[in-house]
């Protein structure tokens, strides 16, 4: 198995980072070798073994379908970059 | 009088009850000290004026006969704890001017019990790192110089590095630190002090800024084991507010905390002896065991046939996770926002300039395995081989109720080393990742030096739920260990 700088250049548009070409290389070489050191769990037979998605053996708790906060726009938008008439602004995605 | 910054949280405690001093008066000794260590930089905010508030508010209930458990005590709260009206960074450019609008669950009892807070620690950024190296604001020195004429600057481990090298410095008494592989027990080992994750769901994560939920659990740092039972019972306890957070009572562990260890089993994992252990930490694993042997003690030899594997497992799951938490910061409702051409432009360049080389090297690699084609080949399987390191842990509590092992495989390193390649600085967390991946509570205890002087520490690792035994056999090691160096900085102000 090998990355390449392809694959890299997926990866990140998957994961919205811009990376530059020299960082796409250093990236596709990093994560080769660490996928590399990951390839030794193949060792292990796993037939008929759950996944374990969480250590601690519990069930989900559940709770009234209810309101239970809210009604404060301006503390929510308190941290926006850009914010008007209690609404987020992000750029035009609409023609 | 003993310098106040020189005293245990339980001896704070107890000389604010006897009035033999106020939590005005300690308050200002702590944020003198802080103030007097900056070269360290192990505080992103420092907070002065809210310590000598909350310890006016303290002096004040204590007059009126209604102290809390922790009221007056100085404390430091690492940077990823959401703190209501104080930045809140996770020591990423990303969140540099995040306020938060609300307080962490953790940090929230912490305050119901009277802490007052001297500052915000700094961490590896969001927590993705064992050498606090990764931090946007700058390294964390350690406040340890390695004896003779060496003076190179050394790392206070990691991610919760500042935390510990606060504590360690005497800037506070305890300090609060997340735990994902290892982030609370190895920066405890690297800076001699004390420190505890306890079982995955004892703390609430609410308000902490995640990295692997399933993995990230709050914990403690201070300078004795009696400190850390004091600290963690304020902190722990239900909330509804996390849906993984144990509907289970906090039982009275500084109360209970013995150092018997009389009829005890003790468990010492084979597997555990890697190649290349330095010798010295060997022989402190051995005396260890000669210490607890001593006091009655049952050493058992059992195996956990997986470990191995907690590391690659680990390094799947943990950035399978952290790619997902951190899809949250996309320049639109809090955090830095890089302007661009449209939408997946502001994403893709506020996201570029925001995170650092290690965060978006995870990011990368839970990406790549969460991706259509590769899901069941790598998520699936760490998730498989994370159930069966479970089970090695379940088997060995068959034959014994606690596990005694190294906590680091080094002591502390010069900034710069380890940083050529990822895997060798993710081999620092070998001993404390298994207990997270099965979410045990685990704890460092300073032990001994290694020929430098740079402080080792001891692992013990407990059954889920069961801190209790693992704070008292802590407590038998350290009555044995007797460790009382300290770093040099700290020493010069005892004198």
């Amino acid at each position: 198995m090998s990355i390449d700088k392809n694959t890299v250049k997926k990866v990140a548009g998957l994961a919205r980072l811009r990376l530059a070409d020299a960082e796409m290389e250093k990236y596709a070489g990093q994560l080769n070798n660490i996928m590399g050191f990951v390839e030794q769990l193949n060792e292990v037979n796993t037939d008929n073994v759950e996944p374990l998605p969480s250590p601690v053996d519990m069930p989900l708790p559940l709770r009234r379908d209810a309101v239970t906060d809210g009604g404060d726009p301006d503390t929510v938008l308190s941290n926006a970059p850009e914010a008007v008439e209690g609404f987020y602004v992000v750029p035009k995605v609409v023609e | 009088m003993t310098e106040l910054t020189q005293l245990t949280l339980a001896q704070t405690i107890r000389g604010l009850e006897k009035k033999e001093f106020s939590a005005r008066e300690t308050a200002q000794a702590h944020i003198a000290a802080m103030e007097g260590a900056r070269h360290l930089n192990a505080f992103v905010t420092e907070t002065p004026d809210i310590a000598l508030k909350q310890a006016h508010d303290s002096d004040a209930r204590r007059a009126k006969g209604g102290a809390g458990p922790l009221d007056g005590v100085p404390l430091a709260v690492k940077d990823l704890f959401c703190t209501k009206g104080v930045k809140t960074t996770a020591c990423s450019k990303i969140l540099g001017n995040f306020v938060p609008a609300y307080e962490s669950t953790v940090s929230a009892n912490l305050f119901r019990d009277g802490a007052v807070m001297v500052g915000k620690t700094s961490l590896d950024e969001f927590a993705m790192g064992s050498s606090n190296t990764t931090s946007a604001f700058g390294n964390v020195i350690s406040p340890w110089k390695r004896a003779g004429n060496s003076n190179a600057d050394l790392v206070p481990g990691g991610s919760s590095g500042g935390s510990a090298a606060a504590v360690s410095a005497r800037l506070c008494l305890g300090a609060t630190g997340t735990d994902t592989g290892g982030s609370i027990r190895q920066p405890a080992a690297f800076c001699g002090i004390s420190g505890i994750k306890p079982t995955y769901g004892r703390c609430s994560r609410w308000g902490i800024i995640a990295f692997a939920s399933s993995l990230d659990q709050a914990g403690v740092f201070a300078r004795t084991v009696e400190d850390c039972a004091i600290m963690l019972k304020s902190a722990s306890g239900h909330d509804p507010k996390d849906s993984t957070s144990a509907k289970k009572d906090v039982p009275d562990w500084p109360k209970l905390l013995s150092g018997n260890v009389k009829g005890l089993r003790i468990g010492i994992p084979k597997e555990y002896r890697v190649d290349g252990m330095p010798e010295e930490i060997v022989k402190l694993w051995q005396q260890g065991i000669e210490w607890l042997k001593a006091g009655g003690a049952q050493i058992v030899d059992v195996s956990l046939p997986h470990t191995k594997y907690a590391l690659p497992t680990y390094y799947i799951i943990a950035p399978a996770e952290c790619s997902s938490n951190l899809a949250r910061y996309d320049g639109v409702r809090y955090g830095l926002r890089v302007e661009g051409e449209n939408l997946n432009d502001m994403y893709e360049l506020s996201r570029a300039q925001g995170f650092g080389a290690e965060v978006k090297r995870r990011i990368m690699i839970g990406t790549y395995a969460l991706s259509s084609g590769y899901y069941d080949a790598y998520y699936i399987k760490a998730q498989k081989v994370r159930r069966l390191i479970l089970n090695d842990f379940l088997k060995a509590w068959e034959k014994c109720d606690a596990l005694l092992t190294p906590t680091a495989p080094s002591a502390a390193f010069a900034i710069g080393e380890n940083e050529d390649d990822p895997i060798k600085m993710y081999l620092n967390d070998v001993f404390t990742v298994p207990s997270s991946l099965a979410g045990l509570p685990g704890m460092s205890i300073p032990a001994g030096l290694d020929r430098d002087g740079l402080p080792l520490g001891l692992q013990i690792i407990g059954r889920a739920w069961d801190e209790q035994t693992v704070f008292n056999v802590s407590r038998a090691i350290e009555k044995a260990a007797n460790f009382t160096a300290m770093p040099q900085m700290a020493r010069r102000k005892a004198a």
